[in-house]
């Protein structure tokens, strides 16, 4: 953070949220990045990842009840993939926050937050579809959007279209 | 007598005669048929496929099966600018076209440095608003299709036919618009929109009640859907519900007051939450009172921005849209109330290039969509029409 | 002129009866056979139209406009294009019942024309079981619904025939009370006999249903009940458009697809024929005679017969349209608590409550 700049309302309140979960779980999270357009913060041991999910589900000064939207991200330059979840309390304490989670590139895996909130069961596996990455422990991990025989994961970087699929030239 | 378990014929009662074993009564062993319904088929609302396990009537598994509308939204994204992306969001819900360019527009302007005209403002809430009225027409209409009441789907048609007309008389265009630009409008409105859309207002008010009696206070209609696929607030919640879906269950959520953009804080209207008196709070009755109950609220904001749309003396919609849209670099969730819920747009932009790095486009019909396996077990096969006719998916926002 | 047409009927029909090529009646058949293929055509023809016109003026549109002044060739047209459309049989399909499926169908709706009395001249089969007659052959039709269904090996026609049947046999039974109601009030099940008994010179009051105090409950269990059995809105869960394509006869195409088509409307009338014969007084004219205008004695004979009771069919057959326009249908459950909790009671109800008026009002 500058000296002198003061942050938006919103973006305290996220930053407050930021404080709880960093007294709880310290390094397994990064510092908190407070830009305006949408401040996040990144878990480092994504092992940890479900118990940091849980908790802001569940702590009475958390509540981050409604996930938004989980996308899927590739990081190109580092040779990652991640996520990168939207997380709202909804109709309780009105404050929001992003996280971010990596995993290497090629069989990299994160853990599954499908238990903790049912709108990344979907998302996840739109995720694994187009990204690459797997998520452990999900309730159902297979393709959602391309067909279960598809090869490749279309939004990657350096995705190269499959020749032909049952007989049908795919290249246009 | 005694009870015997043999193979392939379930639970037998059987009492001995001699040497012999007779068998009295068998618990008839029926088997489960798997139905597939769709992808083509009248009342999926598009191609989506439904893999159900049934025991006679009664559903015991249906589960959904997407990605045959799926049309590579997000790659196509990364590969033109920003404002070529416009007529793409267009096609994800395509019966709510406005809207959807609406929430891309107020998502790529949060990274920009622009100040969108007071008149450009109202002009994007006029007509996001005709086509929110639209796309509930489309979803009455249907739904009574579904359950079997032919007319009312044909005096919704009518009237959207009028709102199609005037936003093509505004855009050019009758149902993909490429109207509503980052930074701005496309073109100006004609000189007497506002005279007609009024004239719509007018006629359109006691159509609402119309359809109210002939549909929403059916008897057999309320029959068919009260009670039907309840889905408590807080199992919504962490579905990721929003939008009509959530108010039906009960919870004052509208990001238009909740989460306001544009110049709805201006505006004055009602969020209608069912309150448990015609319909149980959660079922598909609430989700559709829902619906018929915000058209009028949507006549209500047009007809405050008409009053309060500044002239367009020296207007040009085109004024703040920039020459070359260049995001700085950083990434933005921007989210606006389509008809359907929550649309959200993730971009991450590295602020050098006019191609954004990452587009990804929240569909609020996707999330609605992800309820559908929990929601139907136990229910009968018109039941189930019952709940999807509810949820209003279209294929395009859920398979991109 | 209509006394004079009366004559030259007889006078056809007396010839017709005396063909006897080779020791065989075909005089009686042909005269038997040709009206009542005509009514039930016409029937068709203009049942479809007559849906198709009011169903669109009911939903603020026109309908057919092209094929003829106002659509009126359009059935015509239609039955043109049906007929020579390739006659598909899906491989996988039961052959023998998928075929057969149909034609049964038509012929358990179209039986039931023979004991129709559509003037007092004119009566297909003069039966003294005609009302039974009537109730019990239209079960044939469960026959070939079955046979539809189960012969297009398809899930969804299987889902239709099974609740078609269901449905039918179960209306059935209010439907018959319903009608043993107005048998009752006649003494007879002779359907000639029964229109007979309900003629008279005050026109309309001598019609069953203004006869007794609760016959209108009679009336309305068998409207009801006749809308299930031929499968009309609100009761048309076996070709449940929006929910199982078409139903036990979505395989079909072509002609078979009309025949379907042709029982369906054929039934339709039947039902309207039925429900005016008992309770409406058939081929009497409604008008009565008023003072020296002598209405009823004008507007009745064997012609005029054959008009009125062709115009209170179409008069139901317009009910029905505008129901099944207008209401959505009923779930599969829902429907058969209507018919056993509801209708079944009611019907023996009005059962009871008829016996006592016949027996003690004189």
């Amino acid at each position: 953070m500058e000296e002198g700049h003061v942050l938006s309302h919103s973006v305290q309140q996220s930053a407050a949220a930021y404080a709880i979960i960093h007294d709880k779980f310290g390094d397994a999270v990064t510092a908190f990045d407070a830009n305006e357009t949408m401040p996040f913060f990144e878990v480092l041991n994504t092992a940890v990842w479900p118990e940091i999910a849980l908790f802001m589900r569940d702590n009475p000064k958390l509540k981050f009840n409604y996930m938004a939207c989980l996308s899927g991200v590739d990081y190109q330059s580092e040779d990652k993939v991640g996520i990168v979840c939207n997380l709202e309390s909804l109709g309780q304490l009105n404050h929001k926050i992003a996280v971010k989670v990596k995993c290497a590139r090629t069989g990299g895996s994160i853990p599954s937050v499908a238990g903790v909130w049912h709108t990344a069961n979907w998302h996840e596996r739109e995720a694994y579809d187009l990204f690459g990455m797997l998520f452990s422990s999900h309730p159902d991990m297979r393709r959602i959007l391309c067909p279960d025989d598809w090869e490749g994961h279309p939004l990657l970087k350096d995705y190269k279209v499959q020749e032909s699929y049952h007989g049908i030239k795919v290249p246009y | 007598m005694q009870e015997l378990d043999i193979a392939g014929m379930g639970s037998v009662r059987v009492t001995r005669k001699g040497n012999n074993v007779v068998i009295l009564e068998k618990d008839l062993q029926t088997e489960q048929m798997v139905l597939a319904m769709g992808p083509q088929h009248p009342s999926t609302h598009g191609v989506l496929k439904l893999e159900c396990l049934t025991d006679g009537e009664v559903v015991t598994h249906a589960e959904p099966y997407l990605g045959y509308l799926h049309r590579c939204f997000e790659k196509c994204c990364e590969n033109v600018d920003y404002p070529a992306i416009v007529p793409y969001t267009d096609r994800l819900d395509y019966l709510a076209g406005m809207n959807s360019e609406f929430a891309y527009a107020i998502t790529v302007e949060k990274l920009l440095d622009v100040e969108i005209p007071r008149r450009v403002e109202f002009i994007r809430v006029i007509v996001a608003e005709l086509n929110r009225i639209a796309s509930h027409l489309v979803a009455i209409g249907t739904y009574g299709i579904d359950l079997g009441a032919f007319t009312p789907f044909l005096f919704c048609f009518r009237d959207r036919e009028i709102i199609l007309s005037l936003l093509e008389w505004a855009s050019g265009a009758r149902m993909l618009y490429n109207y509503i630009w980052v930074g701005g409008l496309a073109y100006d409105v004609p000189a007497d929109f506002s005279k007609r859309v009024m004239e719509f207002v007018t006629y359109f008010r006691p159509k609402t009640v119309e359809l109210y009696k002939l549909l929403t206070e059916n008897e057999i209609f309320v029959k068919r859907t009260r009670g039907i696929g309840i889905m408590p607030a807080d199992v919504a919640i962490n579905y990721g519900w929003s939008g009509p879906m959530l108010r039906g269950s009960g919870v004052k959520w509208d990001l238009r007051r909740n989460d306001p953009y544009s110049v709805y804080p201006e505006l004055d209207f009602e969020v209608p939450v069912p309150d448990g008196k015609v319909s149980d709070i959660g079922d598909c009755l609430s989700r559709h009172l829902v619906r018929a109950l915000e058209m009028d609220e949507s006549l209500k904001i047009i007809e405050q921005c008409i009053d309060k749309m500044p002239s367009a003396e020296g207007f040009n919609a085109r004024s703040a849209v920039p020459k070359r849209v260049r995001p700085k670099a950083g990434e933005v969730y921007g989210r606006a109330e389509n008809p359907r819920g929550e649309l959200g747009f993730y971009i991450q932009s590295d602020g050098k290039s006019t191609k954004p790095l990452r587009c990804k486009a929240r569909s609020s019909c996707f999330v609605n969509l992800s309820a559908m396996k929990d929601l139907s077990k136990g229910q009968l096969i018109p039941d189930l029409v019952a709940i999807i006719g509810s949820i209003d998916i279209v294929l395009g926002e859920v398979d991109r | 002129m209509p006394l004079l047409m009366g004559n030259s009927l007889n006078a056809w029909s007396e010839a017709l009866v005396g063909f006897t090529p080779m020791g065989l009646p075909l005089g009686l058949v042909i005269l038997a056979a040709i009206p009542l293929v005509f009514i039930a055509l016409y029937s068709l023809t203009y049942g479809v139209y007559g849906e198709r016109k009011i169903s669109a003026f009911m939903q603020d549109r026109l309908g057919p406009m092209e094929v003829g002044k106002w659509g009126i060739l359009q059935t015509i047209a239609d039955i043109l294009k049906l007929l020579q459309k390739e006659d598909i049989v899906p491989t996988s399909a039961d052959k023998f019942l998928f075929v057969i499926g149909p034609g049964i169908l038509f012929v358990g709706s179209f039986l039931a024309y023979a004991v129709l009395p559509f003037s007092s001249a004119f009566i297909g089969a003069s039966l003294n079981v005609g009302l039974f007659f009537a109730i019990g052959i239209v079960a044939i039709e469960v026959v070939g619904i079955l046979a539809a269904g189960w012969g297009s090996n398809n899930k969804w026609s299987l889902y239709g025939a099974v609740r078609s049947v269901a449905q039918i046999v179960s209306y059935e039974i209010p439907a018959a009370i319903a009608l043993l109601c107005g048998a009752m009030m006649a003494g007879t099940l002779d359907m000639q006999k029964i229109t007979m008994l309900q003629s008279g010179s005050y026109g309309f009051a001598h019609f069953f249903l203004f006869q007794s105090p609760i016959a209108w409950l009679p009336f309305l269990i068998y409207f009801i009940a006749s809308l299930a059995e031929v499968n009309r809105a609100p009761f048309d869960i076996p070709e449940a458009e929006s929910e199982l394509v078409a139903g036990y006869f979505t395989e079909y195409s072509g002609m078979k697809f009309a025949v379907i088509f042709l029982a369906e409307y054929g039934s339709m009338f039947m039902v309207s024929a039925i429900i005016s014969i008992v309770f409406l007084g058939g081929w009497n004219s409604p008008l009565p005679d008023i003072g020296s205008f002598a209405l009823n004695a004008w507007t009745n004979g064997p012609v005029w017969g054959a008009f009125w009771i062709i115009m209170k069919g179409f008069f139901f057959i317009f009910v029905q349209m505008w129901l099944r326009w207008t209401l959505p249908r009923l779930r599969v459950d829902q429907l058969m608590y209507l018919c056993w909790k509801v209708l079944t009671p009611f019907a023996f109800v009005s059962f009871v409550l008829t016996a006592i008026w016949v027996i003690f009002v004189p």
